[in-house]
């Protein structure tokens, strides 16, 4: 798209003996994985162009332990956990955004017990906080009226509680957002926590991902709007095995702002 | 001769609350058997959820068909259950309705127990007619062949026959119908008896008054053997429920200290264990001994309603997984344990556990860990904590995970990705247009 994105790592920041307003964690998503990445660059951009002075760990991050936890390695959760917490704290880091719903979780309330507490948002959080605080403009633009459904991730859910920030973000661009059957406290999983993104799923007679996109389509969005990178790649499936890919794009929150503002 | 009702009325009463007592205490030494956790934190907010959601039954509404007519159920149950008071008094006395001096009152006392009796006697059909005509899908599970399917019906059956009893007992009461206070129902009823002799009628009072505290005490001995142990359990089960966000897994402090050890420098990796340490923990849990007693709590607690089950994303698109039936094995399994402690003093090891005999690793790896099960139950149960702690056990003590797992726990070892993507491209993206 246009200007390039600027994204600095901490370990700039700390040559200049600076610190960043926020840590963006990109999560192993967001750095590696196709889809992922563009919603990783569309929030860098949304951060540029709110003036966040921001920096990233680069190659000093590392899984934050999630999928091993979930898998019932709790070994290998902890160890990944304790080298962040020790390049974390070694960066005296005291507030972190990110655009994965897992590593927000686990960063937010599994790391406090094992030494690493930091104010963890996620970024519709972040986002949101900049709408309000001004320092990002939001308008409809090209999703006004758009009839878009939103699939809450379980880990920004269920899991903490934060249902309404996506939502004010999609009404901020005047969206005509149409609830699913089951939403919020309800609402299903996409089906890929738990590990399962990483492993064949069980027998059964339908997979989770095309049970939920499914709900999805019974809404008759023209897009269906996501937090997670995962849920997003498994709605995109599940767009894709009902063959709607062409008329129902899956996209993030942040995305679409990115978006609507032309970035 | 005169006292032998009395006498009567008291043996049974003994024998009814002593048999109860002794079941509880089997209870209560079988959650022992767990692994003990401290709840003893934010008591008032724990207190403030058994308000909320036990006593107010917040969380039964979110359906609210069943949820408005469970609530009547429960508001019967406790409020008739006043009249117990009364009955145990003219039982051990020989009174009859010795809270009647009360006049006005008392009137209107047994006038809305009377209700309350019909409201639950049509609630309790409309429960039957869900789980037997109607057929709800979520009481049709495997899990609920057999016995729970039994017990479900059984409850109902009790319930009204009791609140019939009741009636009836108020109905051919003379001298209550001829106070003319407070049958509001049983008025009519009684005109069903026109015609009946005095003695016939106080014949009929008589058993239907001996049946129904004679029932209450049997349903009271029932419970321990009842999913409907709930009534009592769900009030504790809410107090140690989780506070913590529901995405807050706990973290083993055993392999706490071994990570910690094992990334620091000055720590000896071949140094001998400390004289007298203990054994080292076993991670995970393979039977109910390893659980908590909050989750063999949760076990008891359960009444099999199967909401979590009907909220399953795994369940639903037709996997093995049902949380419900976790809860259901658990509490099946720890009975096992206890009937061998029975036998034989202290638990004798039978070849069984929790692992395999009664959940299976196929049930455990279903899981996608979205907290719909934990969310939905009524009562605060949480499944999600018991598939956490098996897995684990599958993991760490057996290293038997599902092959690309281990794929994916090798790449995250090696590269910090579940991926095989090198750390040191992890920044690539930044340049990448």
């Amino acid at each position: 798209m246009s200007a390039p994105i600027k994204v600095p790592t901490m370990a700039e920041y700390m040559a200049q003996g600076k610190n960043p307003e926020v840590l963006f964690w990109v999560g192993c998503a967001g750095s590696f994985d196709d889809r992922a990445k563009k919603i990783t660059k569309a929030f860098a951009r949304l951060l540029n162009e709110a003036g966040v002075e921001f920096a990233v760990l680069g190659t000093e991050e590392g899984c934050t332990g999630d999928p091993a936890k979930r898998a019932g390695n709790e070994f290998l959760f902890q160890m990944q956990a304790m080298m962040n917490i020790q390049v974390l704290n070694g960066y005296e880091i005291k507030k972190i955004v990110t655009t994965c719903p897992h590593c927000f979780n686990t960063i937010k309330n599994e790391y406090p017990e094992l030494g690493g507490t930091y104010e963890v948002m996620h970024h519709t959080q972040f986002l949101k906080s900049l709408l309000n605080e001004g320092r990002l403009k939001v308008e409809g633009g090209k999703f006004k009226g758009k009839r878009i459904t939103f699939h809450d991730p379980c880990y920004l859910g269920r899991a903490n509680n934060e249902y309404e920030a996506p939502r004010e973000l999609l009404q901020k661009l005047e969206v005509e957002l149409i609830e699913m059957k089951r939403c919020k406290t309800r609402g299903l999983c996409c089906g890929a926590g738990g590990a399962q993104m990483f492993k064949e799923p069980e027998k059964g007679n339908k997979d989770i991902n095309v049970e939920r996109t499914e709900e999805a389509l019974e809404t008759q969005p023209e897009i269906i709007a996501a937090g997670c990178p995962f849920c997003n790649t498994m709605m995109t499936d599940g767009v894709k095995s009902k063959e709607k890919e062409d008329s129902i794009e899956v996209m993030d929150v942040a995305e679409m702002i990115a978006n609507a503002k032309d970035l | 001769m005169q006292y032998i009702p009395n006498i009567l009325f008291l043996l049974a009463l003994i024998l009814g609350i002593g048999y109860f007592t002794r079941n509880i205490r089997k209870v209560i030494r079988n959650i022992k058997l767990g692994q003990e956790v401290d709840s003893s934190d934010n008591k008032g907010q724990r207190w403030n959820n058994v308000i909320r959601i036990a006593l107010g039954q917040s969380k039964m509404v979110v359906r609210p068909i069943a949820g408005l007519l469970h609530i009547v159920v429960y508001l019967g149950f406790i409020i008739i259950n006043i009249e117990v008071l009364e009955i145990i008094i003219d039982g051990l006395f020989g009174t009859h309705r010795a809270f009647a001096f009360m006049g006005g009152f008392y009137g209107f006392l047994i006038a809305s127990f009377e209700i309350l009796a019909v409201l639950v006697f049509v609630s309790v059909i409309v429960f039957w007619i869900r789980r037997n005509i109607q057929r709800l899908k979520r009481f049709l599970s495997p899990e609920m062949k057999g016995w729970p399917k039994n017990d479900g019906n059984i409850i109902l059956y009790f319930e009204m026959v009791l609140m019939t009893l009741f009636l009836v007992m108020n109905a051919t009461d003379i001298s209550f119908q001829e106070m003319n206070s407070g049958n509001i129902v049983s008025k009519h009823i009684a005109g069903w008896f026109g015609g009946t002799s005095v003695e016939t009628l106080h014949i009929i009072e008589r058993t239907a008054w001996w049946l129904h505290i004679l029932g209450i005490l049997v349903f009271l001995n029932y419970l321990y053997f009842s999913k409907h142990l709930h009534i009592i359990l769900a009030f504790p089960n809410v107090y140690h429920g989780r506070l913590a966000p529901k995405g807050q897994f706990k973290n083993l402090e055993s392999v706490t200290n071994e990570v910690k050890l094992m990334m620091d420098p000055n720590a000896d990796p071949f140094a001998a264990p400390a004289e007298g340490a203990e054994a080292p923990a076993k991670f995970g849990a393979s039977d109910v001994m390893d659980l908590s007693r909050i989750q063999l709590l949760n076990a008891y607690t359960c009444t099999e309603c199967g909401r979590c089950t009907s909220e399953c994303p795994a369940n639903q698109t037709g996997k093995k997984l049902s949380p419900r039936k976790i809860m259901m094995d658990t509490r099946d399994r720890l009975e096992e344990v206890s009937k061998n402690i029975d036998k034989n003093g202290t638990f004798e090891p039978d070849g069984k556990q929790l692992l395999d005999d009664y959940i299976t690793r196929e049930e455990l790896w279903a899981c996608t860990t979205c907290n719909a099960c934990v969310q939905a139950c009524p009562v605060s149960i949480d499944p999600l904590s018991i598939i956490m702690d098996m897995r684990q056990y599958l993991v760490m003590e057996q290293s038997a995970a599902p092959s690309e797992l281990n794929v994916t726990m090798t790449n995250i070892e090696n590269n910090a990705a579940p991926w095989p993507f090198n750390q040191m491209d992890r920044a690539n993206w930044i340049n990448e247009s």
